[in-house]
């Protein structure tokens, strides 16, 4: 008998996704990324000057990432302003996207991402990071490549992909088990983080399930930054 | 891929498979496929492969004419935004004339403009002069910013295209490789005309038959005007 | 693209002589508001969500309810907050940060063209006098700014609280069910207040400026109005204005705010 999720998907897909390009005009490249109703949109100001000084590096340029949500992005209002929440996953955002940057090429600058989510139902650090890697391409950024990210888990016993807010919540049996994972387009890892209870087996499979799944985001990914040139 | 179909690359993205091919700008060899490394347009001649990237900052380089405004001013000479990571210097020795050293910003003052060529670049900075015909500062005119990787479609095949918006508009017009234009007209309408003309082709910069798409617009322009009239 | 980080002085000058002219550079007249657009419905997460576009200027405004005890000096009314910030996603001039005083003044001058025009009906939000009471947030967020910021968060955040549903309350829980909307909107007044900010140029006056034009702006004077009733003004930034130029301005305004409630009528809920 398979398993029956509440919005009545397969444990393998994943919710509708949707990307658009340039969204920002003032911005140096932007985009939104949607997944079901978690909406992410992200700016990116850059390569500048990096100031303070004693901040910049001779060697290379900084990427800085800064992820927040809208205080009505959420049932529950959010006050605004940073929390400790929204500067980790800030800060896991830029170990997600940093591998795949030639920041080589910018000594001394500084790259600014913005992410804000305007609308969330669980996975918001994932659509954040799909908007930003498209949104820095958008900028021109030189990359090796882009990272697309998707959260996989399990539900009791079952290994799902995109998890929604109430499968987060899950009760039953073994209860829920989420696993953000970002994934460079060659299918390195560059962000994994856990909550659960999960066997190294099914953690495994569940891997297996982000790395196909990350290949299905790139393709949508590929295909807003391709359309930003269709539209004009 | 052939010769005249320019593709549109993401990064990341086999631009072309093959041992024979060799990368070029903004790209690199992966084993046997030629990958992109910025979002942009793909070009291949004669097995060389290359990318023009459709955004990012201005590169810097010897030899470019450039406009900026002045950020500030030290004992020695003028500190100018180029609207690149780094800002220009100019120095009093690269003026064509005497400058009195207690006296910089009589020549220049904060957040004035002005047209140069870059001269030298190297760790300490990048360097301006305003030595020869032509530049120096902007008396008077309207600057506007494109996206630095549009100029050379601005500029044209051998200066078409800007001489077509130079001559319908009827305004001078000195394109910076930076992406800062200055127009100067006979009258503001002129100046605003020839800014929309700029910006228009900016934005269609990808299409083929450009000019023609260019000159049906100054046409609707014109008819416009005389209906107003 | 957004180019230096103030408009030069060159393109000043020029646009100071065309106004002297009566004419703007997008060709607008100097009184003459760019198109607006109102969509709804941002964040489903929102009891009212909108997104406001002047031209290419964009803000987003929420709507969020909560319930908490009364104020001591208003025991049988509800509260609003109105909270505004100038996101650095917006412009390449804003940082990170705490609020910087344009977005606190923003935020102030919203509420107090809401709150003095009695658009809220606070008596009619009262649970139990005295114990519960609903409190009405509007956030304000900046998504891209090229002028006129304020004006668009006005918009925003009117077309907010008119579209706006009350949440489920339950009373012996103590407890808003948040996702469970009443069919019940917000008790409002008919008339609805706009806010609308003139700037002075040399010896010109303009509405709804672009970035450029703010940027040369030199006094501006926002008022905020329902149906021709004045219920605040904010005069910003430090040039004098004399009497004269000040009661042109105060006429200019009303004459505006007519039109632009035209001009947003239609996407009003």
């Amino acid at each position: 008998m398979e398993f029956k999720r509440p919005d009545g998907r397969k444990p393998d897909e994943f919710r509708k996704i949707k990307a658009l390009v340039g969204i920002i005009p003032n911005a140096d490249g932007s985009a939104m990324f949607q997944t079901g109703d978690t909406i992410a949109i992200a700016a990116v100001y850059g390569p500048k000057k990096m100031h303070p000084q004693h901040q910049q590096n001779p060697e290379k340029g900084t990427l800085r990432c800064n992820y927040n949500m809208l205080s009505f992005s959420v049932s529950e209002r959010i006050k605004p302003g940073p929390s400790r929440r929204s500067q980790e996953i800030s800060k896991i955002t830029e170990w997600a996207l940093e591998p795949s940057l030639m920041l080589d090429k910018y000594p001394n600058a500084v790259i600014d991402v913005f992410i804000h989510i305007l609308q969330a139902d669980a996975g918001t650090r994932c659509a954040g990071i799909n908007a930003a890697s498209i949104a820095l391409a958008h900028a021109g950024i030189p990359m090796k490549g882009l990272v697309s990210s998707i959260s996989v888990g399990k539900l009791d016993k079952t290994i799902v992909v995109d998890l929604t807010k109430s499968e987060e919540d899950w009760e039953e049996g073994e209860g829920a088990t989420d696993i953000p994972i970002s994934m460079t387009d060659d299918g390195k890892i560059t962000h994994m983080q856990l909550d659960g209870n999960i066997s190294t087996k099914q953690l495994k499979e569940a891997i297996e399930l982000a790395r196909k799944s990350c290949k299905k985001i790139y393709e949508v990914q590929k295909k807003a930054l391709k359309e930003t040139i269709k539209e004009e | 891929m052939t010769e005249n179909k320019r593709l549109i690359v993401i990064p990341g993205e086999v631009v072309v498979s093959g041992a024979e091919y060799l990368p070029g700008e903004w790209t690199e060899k992966r084993g046997n496929d030629i990958v992109s490394l910025r979002h942009g347009l793909a070009e291949e001649a004669n097995k060389l492969v290359k990318v023009i990237p459709l955004s990012g900052p201005y590169h810097p380089r010897r030899g470019n004419v450039v406009i900026g405004k002045v950020e500030n001013i030290t004992m020695n000479g003028w500190v100018v935004d180029i609207c690149s990571i780094d800002n220009a210097f100019l120095s009093i020795m690269e003026v064509p004339k005497f400058v009195d050293k207690d006296a910089l910003e009589e020549v220049m003052d904060f957040g004035d403009m002005v047209v140069g060529k870059i001269w030298n670049i190297n760790r300490r900075g990048i360097d301006l002069s305003i030595k020869q015909r032509g530049f120096g500062r902007i008396d008077e005119g309207i600057i506007i910013n494109i996206n630095p990787n549009k100029v050379p479609r601005i500029i044209g095949k051998e200066g078409s295209m800007i001489k077509l918006v130079k001559d319908e508009t009827e305004c001078n017009i000195t394109v910076g490789q930076n992406g800062v234009i200055w127009i100067k007209g006979e009258n503001i309408e002129s100046e605003l005309l020839a800014k929309e003309a700029i910006l228009f082709i900016a934005e269609k910069s990808f299409i083929s038959g450009l000019t023609e798409e260019i000159n049906k617009w100054f046409g609707e322009r014109k008819k416009q005007k005389g209906a107003k009239k | 693209m957004d180019g230096f980080m103030t408009t030069p002085n060159l393109n000043a000058e020029r646009i100071k002589k065309s106004l002297e002219k009566g004419k703007r550079f997008d060709g607008r007249k100097l009184e003459e508001f760019r198109d607006i657009t109102i969509e709804y419905d941002v964040s489903k997460k929102a009891e009212g969500s909108v997104k406001v576009k002047i031209g290419n200027t964009e803000v987003v405004v929420g709507i969020k309810m909560d319930v908490s005890a009364p104020y001591p000096d208003s025991l049988d009314k509800g509260n609003l907050i109105v909270s505004a910030e100038l996101l650095p996603l917006s412009s390449q001039r804003f940082e990170s940060g705490p609020p910087r005083i344009e977005a606190i003044e923003l935020g102030r001058v919203i509420d107090r063209g809401i709150r003095e025009s009695k658009f809220i009906k606070f008596d009619k939000l009262c649970i139990e006098p005295g114990e519960k009471v609903w409190t009405v947030f509007v956030d304000i967020y900046s998504i891209n700014d090229d002028g006129n910021l304020l004006d668009a968060a006005g918009i925003g955040a009117v077309a907010a609280l008119k579209a706006a549903r009350i949440p489920k309350y339950d009373k012996e829980a103590g407890k808003v069910l948040y996702g469970e909307l009443t069919k019940e909107k917000l008790p409002l007044e008919k008339d609805i207040p706009i806010v609308i900010t003139s700037h002075k140029i040399g010896n010109k006056v303009i509405v709804d400026p672009t970035r450029e034009e703010e940027d040369i702006s030199e006094t501006r004077l926002t008022i905020g109005s329902s149906n021709g009733n004045i219920s605040s003004i904010q005069k910003g930034d430090s040039s004098a204005l004399t009497i004269e130029e000040t009661l042109n301005m105060i006429d200019l305004i009303e004459m505006v705010e007519r039109e632009v409630f035209k001009k947003i009528e239609k996407f009003l809920k």
